[in-house]
């Protein structure tokens, strides 16, 4: 009897199990805990893009994909667990989701050869690919994001910011102080001057700081929130009555989330982006009538064309292209997690490969080297129409001042290199 | 006036409204611990599940929705109506005290007479199940709160203050938030109410006999059940205030949750048995928070006002362990 058990049981686990040939991803994503409006939407864009690939295309280059899903709840320590209990499942790519989860994860990735993408977050140095062999953040990093805010503003004001004076409201974090190195070496070529008002987590009390910037009345405020924290920000400028179109928000201040709450005074915010927004793509066709309609949407359906469904289903996107990429190189469809990351290395993304995906001017195009594992630093800027309830871009890509960046990312990789003991190079 | 006097006067008077709110939260912390003794970690959790289901009522949201939609695959979000704010209210209220009946039925009464670490460690558990009980009820999106309440700086007290400036360029008036104030005001009523309750009505008298002595009070004939599943109602509605104020800042989300953590160095200075003692800690906190922020927070990079708030607690601590307006705890052996 009990053989006849454990017979039926390990027969279950290998039914349950998913094929050895199946390319697997994960998604570390967050559902639940204090960020879960904002996890939610990218894990559904996320997934329901492989629920696509695998619906409409039998996957990639013929082999279905397996995406294992772990809930981190936003916690740093739940992400390295997820990891640890999930690397044996063969997946090819993480996506960390966290900042401070990537950190965890570049020194542990990098010894069991697997790529870690942190799209946006993460350590901006990583670009550096000689330096972070398995570490990609592209298509841009805080850094360009810091740098596309001044270049926007540059544009505003005729190409001078002499005397002008720029607030940098941020979350008293490692995130919330990426960019402030890049803005004060911006500062000293531009002339402005900046004036740093740091923001104790989580953010829901933020009355000091908004009577500052009412006091000293800035020309612009920059916000690198996240959270609550946004929300109360764009209510505390409301409040004080802070022209709104002066107000820019990193792309992680950017969804409906941060501003819905605010309601009309909202109006006119504006926030950075490395894609486009909305949904009136070719690809939400296929995704209504592959997977919404088909009732395998990943959650309710209801967050389709939200500003962080869009960003996850680009990281999706991005990912499935490395991974063809990696296919195409190796002659092979169960492609290896090492295999994973030369694809990502040679990933090229261009305005032809993107309308083919049904995503025309969505992205900016760019290209992946082992010294460039962050791609060209475009960004662009989206403001928020109140009465619409929509996100609008209104700039075209913009390329961050790679002539101020490219020094400050080669003097922290190095530090890092040194650090650890790794000899940069290229294979 | 100079200009730092002006702003300092500013970020003062913002500093007690700022107060207010944090006393808000501390006061529902306050009841329960003074009835029944009880540190109820849940208190925030709670601010969050009353606002949540406020917004819910309001917006004719289908509670459990996406658990139905899951498991008989149909598609219902809401019931096609709206509530007004008001009867919202009344029956978030009702909620609220179907809450309390329950959390007194199903954990409380079995935990009699058990020591307060007990107590606490109930009060953790039902902190987390409610957490994750009201993310499968209403969801976890963030809402809109707008019960009508005013937001904004007040234009009025802005244009009147001007004159203080005596012609200074850079003081714009003072400002105040209207919503700050409205709290304020419904502050200082709550406590009136709950002061007055808690002389004056027989089931407040009761409720501080209960305080007092739990085996005294039962053998005069008060009901336990009945006392605690009071306070716990009273400390649901001063939490579905308090979730009305936060959630109109924010939003309502479930960071909302963490407005406990504003109201703990109030508890501590003023005590965890004194009503007043809540208010007076909440002012002196938000003040002193605040002050400390424009004056020493630019020397220091800022972002001071979370720790300087319980650095300031436990300087209270050390010269009065009970806080403020706390009794003081009496051992004898």
């Amino acid at each position: 009897m009990k053989l006849k058990l454990i017979s039926a049981a390990v027969a279950a686990i290998v039914a349950a199990a998913p094929a050895m040939a199946d390319l697997t991803f994960s998604a570390l994503s967050y559902r639940t805990g204090p960020y879960a409006a904002n996890g939610i939407p990218f894990a559904d864009g996320y997934q329901d893009y492989f629920t696509l690939l695998n619906e409409r295309d039998g996957g990639i280059g013929g082999e279905k994909i397996n995406l294992v899903e772990c809930e981190t709840g936003y916690n740093t320590e739940k992400g390295v667990e997820c990891y640890e209990s999930t690397k044996g499942s063969g997946a090819l790519v993480y996506q960390p989701l966290s900042t401070g989860i990537t950190y965890q994860l570049i020194p542990k990735a990098t010894a069991d050869g697997i790529p870690v993408h942190s799209m946006g977050y993460g350590r901006t140095s990583a670009k550096n690919g000689a330096v972070f062999n398995n570490i990609f953040n592209y298509p841009a990093n805080y850094w360009d994001g810091a740098s596309v805010a001044i270049k926007h503003l540059l544009d505003l004001n005729g190409g001078d910011l002499k005397g002008k004076k720029i607030a940098l409201v941020y979350h008293n974090s490692a995130y919330g102080k990426e960019p402030i190195r890049t803005l004060e070496e911006l500062s000293k070529k531009h002339g402005y001057t900046l004036t740093q008002l740091a923001v104790d987590h989580p953010g829901q009390e933020q009355k000091s700081q908004w009577l500052q910037i009412r006091r000293e009345r800035p020309d612009y405020v920059i916000m690198w929130g996240w959270g609550v924290m946004n929300q109360v920000a764009i209510q505390e400028a409301v409040n004080i009555r802070y022209p709104m179109e002066n107000f820019i928000g990193i792309w992680w201040s950017g969804s409906e989330n941060d501003v819905l709450p605010a309601g009309e005074g909202a109006n006119g915010y504006k926030a950075l982006t490395f894609h486009n927004v909305g949904s009136d793509y070719p690809l939400y066709d296929d995704i209504k009538k592959y997977v919404v309609d088909a009732g395998k949407a990943a959650g309710a359906g209801d967050q389709l064309g939200t500003v962080l469904y869009n960003r996850g289903l680009y990281a999706a996107m991005l990912a499935a292209e490395a991974a063809k990429t990696a296919q195409a190189m190796h002659g092979t469809a169960t492609i290896t997690p090492q295999q994973m990351r030369d694809g990502m290395e040679n990933l090229e993304m261009t305005e032809d490969k993107m309308t083919a995906l049904g995503l025309p001017n969505f992205g900016p195009s760019f290209k992946v080297s082992c010294a460039n594992h962050g791609g060209d630093g475009f960004g662009a800027v989206t403001q928020w129409d109140a009465k619409a309830g929509k996100w609008n871009m209104i700039t075209e890509y913009m390329q961050s001042d790679q002539e101020v960046l490219n020094p400050l990312i080669a003097g922290d990789s190095e530090a890092y290199a040194k650090e650890n003991g790794i000899t940069p190079g290229c294979n | 006036m100079p200009d730092q006097l002006l702003f300092g006067t500013e970020v003062f008077l913002n500093g007690l409204m700022a107060g207010v709110l944090y006393a808000l939260v501390a006061l529902g912390f306050v009841l329960i611990y003074k009835a029944s003794g009880i540190f109820n970690y849940a208190q925030g959790v709670m601010a969050l599940f009353a606002a949540l289901t406020l917004v819910g009522i309001m917006d004719g949201q289908v509670p459990f929705s996406h658990l139905i939609n899951a498991v008989l695959g149909t598609d219902i979000h809401h019931f096609g109506w709206n509530v007004p704010a008001v009867l919202a209210i009344i029956l978030t209220m009702g909620v609220m005290v179907v809450l309390a009946w329950a959390v007194q039925q199903f954990i409380f009464r079995h935990l009699v007479n058990q020591e307060p670490i007990i107590l606490f460690m109930a009060t953790i558990g039902l902190a987390y199940f409610m957490e994750g009980f009201g993310d499968i009820m209403w969801g976890s999106d963030i809402k809109k709160l707008d019960v009508g309440l005013p937001q904004g700086g007040s234009f009025w007290i802005e244009e009147n203050t001007q004159w203080l400036g005596f012609g200074n360029e850079n003081f714009y008036g003072f400002f105040l938030d209207q919503l700050d104030i409205v709290a304020t005001v419904i502050a200082a009523i709550l406590v009136i109410v709950l002061v007055l309750f808690s002389q004056y009505t027989k089931q407040g008298r009761a409720m501080r006999a209960v305080a007092d002595d739990h085996q005294a009070a039962l053998s005069v004939g008060i009901s336990l059940n009945f006392i605690w599943v009071m306070v716990w109602s009273v400390a649901g509605f001063v939490a579905l205030v308090a979730g009305i104020m936060w959630g109109a800042k924010s939003g309502v989300q479930f960071s909302l949750s963490l407005i406990a953590l504003k109201a703990l160095p109030v508890l501590m200075l003023g005590g965890f048995t004194s009503i007043p003692g809540a208010i007076v800690g909440g002012l002196i906190i938000g003040v002193g928070e605040k002050m400390f922020e424009f004056i020493v927070g630019p020397m220091v990079g800022g972002a001071t006002e979370n720790w300087f708030a319980y650095v300031l607690a436990l300087i209270f601590l050390v010269f009065r362990p009970q806080g403020l307006f706390g009794d003081k705890i009496i051992e004898r052996v």
